[in-house]
């Protein structure tokens, strides 16, 4: 049986074939159709966490990374009350962190600050948390600043999935949730992760940092200067990007 | 030491057109005269405690946050102590380059911001002239090619800064021993394409600044104060605002230092805290803390430098020491005059270097073995402007001590702000024209404790005069409209 022509879901109207198995993330992706996401990379296991992703399933809200797409699917996602939901959600991860823009190395290179322009946010909307966490810069090639750390998991997943390594997790609940490394001490020294690993650089926003590097690229070549957020082949771009760091 | 309890106090608050918050305070005796004057920052910052924790690199990134008007400054000045922690003393013959263009373009805009935007209403106006005029609108209306001719100064040395830093304020220049980005053809073609006409614009500058000194004699002695003088020099004793060593003489032009490696800064200058301002008061460990207060910035530079390596403003300086009859000129409102000196320095000093081949070279890095300890000294619009960061072995900031230009100028600021109190406080009248001789007395040193915002005269402002007894004798209030009203 033949799975791979005839299926199709409709995005904004749009009919989108699809594969069994697939997400309605994969298959809009494949579609060249921008669903804004940020704990969702292809190739790796959908997480469902940040939920910017959400869209409307036959008039029912779902994380389009996570629900599988099905026949005759009629789904929502591109309209103006999904994408201000997708605002609050940014915003609210702006004030729970410390994402001080203007001064961090990851700007103009950072999804979560691309998004915020992608959705017209402004400002925080929500008052600010500034919530107290712990710089990591023990180890002696990246620095782990939590401050800016989303929870996203890229680098939870990217290190058991793709570097065969367990360097991080989630500990804690609620407004207490944060990243841990998984070591005796708790420092990313003693953990085995290693400049090359795939860990070292998924992280979307700026709490994974290659150490003594950072501002090498001038305003106007960065990720963002030069490309939409929405283009959807951007993860091989933004890899490409950070891994000039280890030459 | 004043009795305080028979003195009467006189608050200025907030000081206007300056940027930031500051207020005056006069204490005076039953005779009227001034017994103490104090210029106050009530402002606190915090980023030497705020950045320890932070890794060294993003260092010039987060304190060029600290100014609106002279990032560049403070990124420059953190840069080379940064290029010290990763063990380079000496970059590349175009990074050094470049990051002189960037300063040289820095100094310019705020120099002409300063002048033209914030002082010369009171210049070309008099300070007790009508206030709803004494503004840059005015200006605008009386002096309309002029105050374009400042505007455009100004315009060039943001336009020199975007192009080297990619935004014309708060960019991204530097990395640890160097530059991010080479200067293309094209973005030097477009720049040596204006340098014509603001070099023009420049000597205009100096020359109108020169006039309004020499025309107005009842001025010299308007805050003048035979100070110290602190600033950085060249190796031949020639101006220089982004290396050099420092140099310390007295108001009599006898040296108290010279050529001092400004790594060792702290075995010269000590700071003393004060408990009535978040401003310290620095002076030079040699004079001690009653005698070693000295003033920074274009006076100061223009004081103590043997010559100016460009030919105009060397031709400007003669001048102005000749004013000074050929020692060093203390009149406070000669910083304007020394400021725009700068300026026409500044705008030779970018034709010089855009003209230079090495200007678009692409060696832009260098590396190092890594230090615990780096010193960065800048000559910034303001004055000395020195950055101290030590860091842990993990890379992170252990310790930061930043001395900033103004703070250099505290105890001169004060010490012009009694002057003026003294020469033209007249019984118990206030008036608005005595509330603004005391301004201009502070914003001949363009004081960068106004870092956030210019407020143009329009924030509100409070003079008060009270008895001897206690009780309230006058009060004038300026509303935010401008407007002054006598409200007791």
């Amino acid at each position: 049986m033949n799975n791979n022509a005839d299926k199709i879901i409709k995005i904004d109207g749009v009919d989108v074939p699809f594969k069994d198995g697939q997400t309605i993330m994969d298959a809009a992706l494949a579609a060249d159709i921008y669903i804004p996401h940020l704990c969702h990379k292809p190739g790796l296991s959908p997480h469902g966490s940040c939920k910017l992703c959400t869209v409307d399933v036959n008039g029912r809200p779902a994380s389009s990374c996570t629900m599988p797409a099905s026949e005759g699917q009629e789904i929502a996602n591109n309209t103006p009350a999904l994408n201000e939901v997708r605002k609050s959600i940014t915003q609210m991860l702006f004030i729970e962190g410390n994402h001080l823009c203007p001064s961090c190395e990851k700007t103009g290179d950072c999804t979560l600050q691309a998004i915020g322009y992608h959705l017209g946010m402004l400002d925080g909307h929500f008052p600010q948390f500034y919530p107290r966490r712990e710089v990591d810069a023990s180890h002696g090639s990246l620095v782990l600043d939590r401050d800016r750390c989303i929870m996203c998991e890229l680098c939870v997943r990217a290190s058991r999935e793709c570097d065969g390594k367990n360097v991080f997790t989630i500990s804690g609940r609620g407004t207490n949730r944060h990243l841990i490394v998984n070591s005796d001490s708790g420092k990313l020294v003693d953990s085995d992760i290693e400049l090359e690993d795939m860990a070292a650089h998924i992280c979307p926003v700026g709490a994974i940092l290659i150490k003594d590097h950072g501002y090498e690229v001038p305003i106007g070549r960065r990720t963002f200067d030069i490309h939409s957020v929405a283009e959807t082949d951007l993860d091989d771009v933004i890899l490409t990007k950070v891994r000039h760091h280890d030459e | 030491m004043s009795n305080n309890e028979n003195l009467r106090r006189i608050a200025v608050d907030p000081v206007t057109r300056v940027e930031g918050h500051g207020k005056i305070t006069l204490l005076l005796d039953e005779a009227n005269h001034v017994r103490e004057a104090r210029f106050h920052i009530v402002e606190f910052r915090g980023f030497e405690k705020f950045i320890q924790g932070r890794p060294y690199w993003e260092v010039p990134y987060f304190v060029q946050r600290l100014c609106g008007i002279c990032p560049v400054s403070h990124h420059l000045a953190a840069a080379k102590a940064v290029d010290q922690l990763v063990g380079v003393d000496e970059l590349t013959p175009t990074s050094t380059k470049l990051r002189k263009l960037l300063h040289f373009g820095q100094t310019m805009q705020s120099h002409a911001l300063h002048f033209f935007h914030l002082s010369s209403p009171d210049l070309l106006f008099g300070f007790g002239s009508n206030l709803e005029h004494r503004n840059i609108i005015g200006v605008i209306e009386d002096f309309p090619d002029l105050a374009l001719k400042g505007v455009r100064l100004r315009k060039y040395g943001q336009q020199v800064i975007e192009v080297i830093s990619g935004k014309r304020i708060h960019g991204a220049a530097t990395v640890p021993g160097g530059m991010n980005k080479a200067l293309t053809i094209e973005e030097r073609d477009r720049l040596l394409a204006d340098i014509n006409d603001v070099l023009t614009w420049a000597q205009e500058a100096v020359d109108l600044n020169e006039k309004i000194h020499t025309s107005h004699p009842e001025n010299h002695g308007f805050g003048r104060l035979n100070s110290n003088y602190l600033s950085m020099v060249g190796d031949k004793g020639e101006l220089e605002l982004y290396h050099g060593g420092l140099r310390a003489n007295k108001s009599d032009g006898s040296s108290i230092f010279d050529q001092f490696d400004y790594r060792g800064y702290y075995n010269i200058i000590r700071e003393e805290v004060r408990s009535w301002s978040y401003m310290k008061f620095p002076y030079l460990t040699e004079l001690g803390r009653d005698d070693g207060w000295y003033r920074v910035g274009p006076l100061a530079r223009i004081n103590n430098c043997d010559y100016i390596a460009t030919p105009l403003a060397e031709a400007a300086r003669k001048s102005f020491k000749a004013f000074g009859n050929g020692g060093f000129v203390h009149d406070t409102l000669a910083y304007h005059w020394a400021r725009m000196i700068e300026v026409l320095h500044c705008a030779e000093a970018i034709r010089d270097l855009l003209l230079d081949p090495e200007i678009l070279g692409t060696d832009l890095v260098m590396k190092g073995e890594k230090r615990e300890e780096g010193v960065g000294v800048i000559e910034a619009p303001r004055g000395t402007l020195f950055h101290h960061y030590k860091v842990n072995e993990d890379g992170t900031i252990k310790k930061a001590n930043l001395i900033v230009s103004t703070t250099s100028n505290n105890q001169a600021m004060n010490e012009s702000v009694r002057s003026v109190a003294n020469e033209y406080l007249d019984g118990n009248e206030i008036t608005e024209g005595l509330l603004n001789h005391l301004e201009v007395a502070i914003r001949a040193y363009d004081p960068c404790l106004s870092c956030a915002t210019h407020a143009l005269g329009k924030m509100p402002l409070e003079v008060e005069l009270i008895g001897a007894d206690g009780e309230a004798v006058d009060r004038i209030e300026k509303a935010s409209s401008g407007a002054i009203n006598r409200t007791l």
